[in-house]
């Protein structure tokens, strides 16, 4: 059986490439029919914020790449409910419908429960 | 001399780098690596992905009294006939091409040679089915 992993997606989208690099670990990972996870996290949930303007800072929009996760069989996907309370996101009101929100207990059992863990 | 760390049973450690060649968890990842070695381990993959990039350029200039954390990459690798692997992506995004790709994409630098080997992302799912850990360094 494959190993599992977990991706810990902790940055904004407008800080610099590292949430988009994040995703393309989990999206290669998808392509290639492994049990992967992803969970976003503190600034991580600003990803998932609706109706984000892109063009305004002149950058491209992640939100059509994220749509592609459950394309590439990533079904696996979470989001910090304090993380997103703490930032004034409504955790049923988010980009990504898919993403089902954990407490702080519910993600210590689920990093438990994969195999190894990224968090960028 | 890295001491030895990890005295239990044998081990296949992948090592992932993401920060920059100044950042002390990239020299921290190197102790780490020499260490695994040290203490009879097996490191199965490098895999440099989004600043960790630049550990692998051979255009780092570093100050003459600090660590050439560049050179003693390359040194550990070419010594320890390492499997070490630059994301190609990442390296592109950041101007640190090799030979073939500063060709492909018509630019003058070329930053980075043997040892290391451009790939993709497989590369990293790879070297974590076939390791015990993944270890990372430099991460957010």
């Amino acid at each position: 059986m494959p190993k599992s992993l977990l991706m810990i997606s902790r940055q904004a989208p407008w800080s610099g490439p590292s949430a988009r690099e994040a995703l393309d670990i989990v999206l290669a990972g998808g392509a290639f029919d492994l049990p992967i996870g992803l969970l976003f996290l503190d600034d991580g949930v600003f990803q998932l914020a609706a109706k984000q303007d892109a063009k305004a800072l002149q950058q491209k929009d992640l939100s059509a790449n994220l749509q592609a996760l459950p394309m590439f069989g990533v079904e696996e996907l979470f989001v910090c409910a304090d993380s997103a309370a703490e930032r004034g996101l409504d955790p049923t009101g988010l980009a990504l419908e898919e993403t089902r929100a954990l407490s702080a207990d519910e993600i210590t059992a689920l990093i438990d429960r994969y195999d190894q863990v990224i968090t960028l | 001399m890295a001491a030895v760390l990890l005295t239990e049973s044998v081990m296949k450690f992948a090592i992932a780098l993401f920060s920059a060649a100044h950042a002390p968890s990239s020299r921290r990842a190197l102790l780490f690596a020499q260490a695994a070695l040290a203490g009879g381990h097996e490191i199965v993959r490098l895999f440099f992905y989004q600043d960790g990039v630049y550990n692998a350029s051979g255009s780092v200039v570093t100050p003459q009294d600090e660590q050439d954390l560049p050179k003693q990459w390359r040194a550990f690798v070419a010594e320890h006939q390492l499997d070490g692997v630059v994301c190609i992506a990442a390296a592109l995004r950041r101007g640190v091409l090799n030979e073939e790709e500063a060709k492909r994409y018509q630019r003058e630098a070329v930053a980075v040679g043997a040892p290391w080997e451009l790939s993709g992302l497989g590369q990293l799912h790879d070297a974590v089915q076939d390791a015990d850990r993944l270890i990372c360094f430099g991460g957010a």
